[in-house]
């Protein structure tokens, strides 16, 4: 977050420098300030004049969009901050405490992991929930989008246009139009059913079937709630935590790693085209074998792209809202659960804002940290920085 | 048009000194509940309404329209497309819509967070059924007046009643003439019952078994009480005999009861009134609505309604609650009856109703023993933590200890 920050003010500052040379460099010209050649010789004392107003004339330049990004990004993301530590219901001004709204400090925080209650069972579990969504659902896209790159990018292949719009499509369709498809998909006696059936299977009653994958698998080789798994961690047996996606979330999984690998694609293939056609003849030259080009040679090329994908399917997933709204808002049995949708739950439906908020918040900080420590994973060892340094880049 | 009331409500206040003193002080229990100044001379009234269809909010526009031009006012009619978050967005404005509905669940959420003006005194004498007061009713205040009800009976497919050679005489009185019926209906894809899969329905059994998850004065949580046990064993019993779905376990599942009904996977549903809805789907749908079967401790069904309520911060709440005295006489209420099929909210307009409707005697009668939904503040997500579990008994589990979760939650939310 710090660096985002931090990187338009650099290219600012630096831009702004860069423009004051250029108008130092044409200040010779008679129209320039009157103290311009004595700037050049002493440029601390009144390059500071020229640099300032320079500087005055970058920040008006910059000016809507600080205005914009203020009005509609920092200051709302500080109001909710703000919410986070209350108990405001909605119905008055929020920054007037006394009438219906109290400042309860962390509170709202503190019910989310420390106090026994249905809103931390609830949130819990929505964290379990979307753990086991990302886990299933980056690598899953990542691979599928890189692997539908490499195809449509291969030179050989017929028909490239049409594969690459084909594979596109579900990107471009609204989200709620596919998960609403999709709920007749996975109905009880949808198609996939039908063609489960067709070769003898009986298909799971897919949006009510709460059971975890984890646990079917542990059941099957006969482990169920076993001795070892009863420690409680945030209120919530270890057993719990091991479900594992349900099949009900198994199925927003399998909608989602299908629609947006399409997109990622897109920006896989943006990489690919421009590699240098060059580097992999000599590769094929050096005899490589596909594995060992892809390995050694593309994917290091296109580590950016990587690293954008993944990035952007990690900040994706855990606010994952839409798809839970249309396909059960929870259920079966909450384990559909995502903390974005609680949190508009607990805001819009149980007028419990700060607690909402705080949800929020949390969310926020767990996608800060990951996308924290992807990029130092993705980061070449000899690059890297120290984990906990902020910004980094100077 | 299934109305399936959402369960309700929301905690509006957090535990802690602070908010309990803010909630329980004055606040706004005392000011904002006060009439205040009225404006005077003509007025201009939002009324906000979540309507089933084109017929009730015609219907609504027509009966304002008259009171508007009656006494010189205006009235503007907004059909909400999701009227608990718009709801939810007006109150936080300085000027949500003077009138609007309210869900019987959602009125201890909207009380206790001060958004309802309480004028149930003002309408109390427009005879009310005493089950619908009571719905309104939270910490001994009668909020708003009812704007109609609607309570759930047996409905039944005739021909397939027929076929399994049945007679009127074997209309289940009891749970076991209800689980001997549903036996014989119960054949190949036809389920003898197939009901909604939460407390909404299953909660009638539990009202049947002679209790409900809430004491009577709304103080002290019932969910781990016997009868709250026995009822939940009854449906699950029925449900293991095979003779008793959910209607999301049917195949091809099934939205609601009406649904199941017309597709032929049902022989039998608990809905309530709204069923005659499943018509528009299924233009040969044939039922016949009994009374629900009674149970242990006698007849018992559920209720759900919607009032009209009055902001607390309207400032016409004089011209509001005259609106709503408008809305709630017999003549008026059986026009809506007319127009959307909803039952009048008073006795004497549930009388007129029976007698001009007389193949929807059931549900009237069901207004007599009925049981509102729990209307305290912070339920909604107890609710639906527990509908959540029920929707799965099919597939086996443990009411019980849905049960004691319930009674574990809900006293946490009730002591907030």
């Amino acid at each position: 977050m710090a660096s985002i920050d931090e990187r338009p003010q650099d290219d600012v500052s630096a831009s702004g420098a860069r423009a004051g040379q250029v108008a130092a460099a044409s200040a010779g010209t008679p129209t320039g300030p009157a103290g311009a050649p004595g700037a050049r010789r002493a440029p601390r004392r009144s390059g500071s004049g020229i640099r300032g107003r320079e500087g005055a004339a970058g920040w008006i330049f910059v000016a809507p969009m600080i205005v914009i990004l203020g009005l509609f990004l920092v200051i709302p993301i500080g109001m909710a901050l703000w919410v986070s530590f209350t108990n405001w219901q909605g119905n008055t001004n929020p920054f007037v405490v006394g009438q219906g709204t109290d400042v309860v400090g962390l509170k709202n925080y503190t019910d989310l992991f420390a106090r026994d209650g249905l809103t931390r069972d609830n949130f819990m579990q929505s964290i379990g929930n979307t753990f086991y969504y990302v886990l299933l659902v980056v690598p899953l896209q990542t691979v599928l989008a890189l692997a539908l790159a490499l195809l449509v990018n291969n030179t050989m292949l017929k028909g490239r246009s049409f594969f690459r719009t084909a594979f596109y499509f579900p990107s471009v369709t609204s989200s709620i139009a596919i998960a609403t498809v999709f709920l007749f998909l996975f109905s009880n006696t949808g198609a996939v059913n039908a063609f489960l059936g067709f070769f003898g299977i009986d298909g799971p009653q897919w949006f009510s079937d709460s059971r975890g994958l984890l646990h079917l698998a542990f059941n099957a080789v006969g482990i169920d709630n076993p001795a070892w798994a009863q420690g409680e961690i945030f209120g919530r047996s270890l057993w719990d935590w091991l479900s594992g996606p349900s099949v009900a979330m198994f199925v927003i999984i399998f909608l989602v790693i299908w629609t947006t690998s399409g997109t990622f694609m897109l920006m896989f293939i943006a990489a690919l085209q421009d590699l240098p056609v060059e580097i992999d003849e000599a590769a094929a030259l050096d005899g490589t074998s596909r594995w060992q080009k892809l390995r050694h040679v593309t994917l290091p090329m296109i580590k950016p792209a990587l690293f954008l994908v993944i990035t952007l399917g990690l900040i994706g997933t855990w606010q994952v809202f839409d798809q839970i709204y249309v396909m059960g808002k929870g259920a079966p049995a909450g384990t559909t659960l995502s903390p974005a949708f609680l949190s508009y739950q607990q805001s819009f439906g149980n007028f419990r804002y700060g607690s909402g908020a705080a949800m929020a918040f949390v969310v926020f900080l767990i996608i800060v940290v990951l996308t924290r420590v992807q990029r130092y994973v993705l980061t070449d060892k000899d690059e890297r920085k120290p984990f906990f340094r902020r910004g980094g880049r100077r | 048009m299934s109305r399936k009331t959402t369960t309700a409500a929301a905690a509006a206040c957090l535990t802690g000194v602070l908010a309990l003193s803010a909630c329980g002080g004055g606040g706004f229990s005392g000011g904002n509940n006060a009439p205040q100044a009225t404006a005077k001379g003509p007025v201009k009234l939002t009324v906000m309404i979540g309507s089933s269809g084109d017929a009730e909010t015609n219907a609504v526009k027509a009966a304002t329209e008259a009171w508007a031009k009656k006494t010189g006012n205006t009235v503007e009619v907004i059909a909400a497309s999701d009227l608990g978050q718009q709801l939810g967005q007006a109150f936080a404005s300085t000027t949500p819509p003077d009138v609007f509905y309210t869900d019987a669940s959602k009125v201890g959420t909207f009380a206790k967070a001060g958004n309802l003006y309480a004028y149930g005194d003002q309408v109390k004498d427009a005879g009310f059924l005493p089950a619908l007061v009571k719905a309104f009713t939270y910490d001994n205040k009668f909020y708003c007046a009812p704007k109609d009800y609607s309570t759930l009976a047996l409905e039944i497919n005739p021909d397939l009643w027929t076929k399994a050679g049945l007679t009127d005489a074997d209309i289940p009185k009891d749970w076991a003439g209800l689980e001997a019926v549903a036996k014989k209906l119960t054949s190949g894809k036809v389920t003898g019952l197939v009901i909604g899969n939460d407390i909404n329905r299953s909660g009638a059994f539990i009202k049947q078994a002679g209790g409900w998850i809430v004491s009577e004065d709304g103080k002290t949580m019932t969910a781990d009480s016997a009868p709250a046990k026995a009822g939940l064993a009854e449906v699950q019993k029925m449900m293991k005999d095979g003779v008793l779905k959910f209607s999301s376990d049917t195949s091809p599942a099934t939205g609601w009861g009406g649904e199941a009904l017309g597709k032929g996977v049902a022989a039998m549903t608990i809905e309530g009134n709204w069923i005659s809805g499943a018509k528009k789907d299924f233009p040969d749908l044939k039922y016949k609505v009994v009374e629900l079967p009674a149970g242990p401790a006698g007849k018992g069904t559920l209720l759900f309604s919607n009032c009209w309520g009055i902001a607390a911060k309207s400032q016409n709440q004089a011209q509001s609650v005259d609106l709503v005295k408008s809305l709630i006489t017999t003549e008026q209420q059986m026009k809506f009856a007319d127009a959307f099929g909803v039952m009048p909210s008073t006795e004497e307009g549930a009388k007129a109703f029976a007698a001009k409707f007389p193949d929807q005697q059931a549900f009237v009668a069901g207004g007599e023993y009925a049981q509102g939904p729990v209307n305290l503040p912070g339920f909604d997500e107890v609710m639906t933590k527990f509908n959540s579990q029920l929707a799965t008994l099919g597939k086996g589990g443990d009411p019980n200890a849905w049960l004691a979760e319930l009674q574990k939650n809900g006293t946490s939310a009730i002591s907030d």
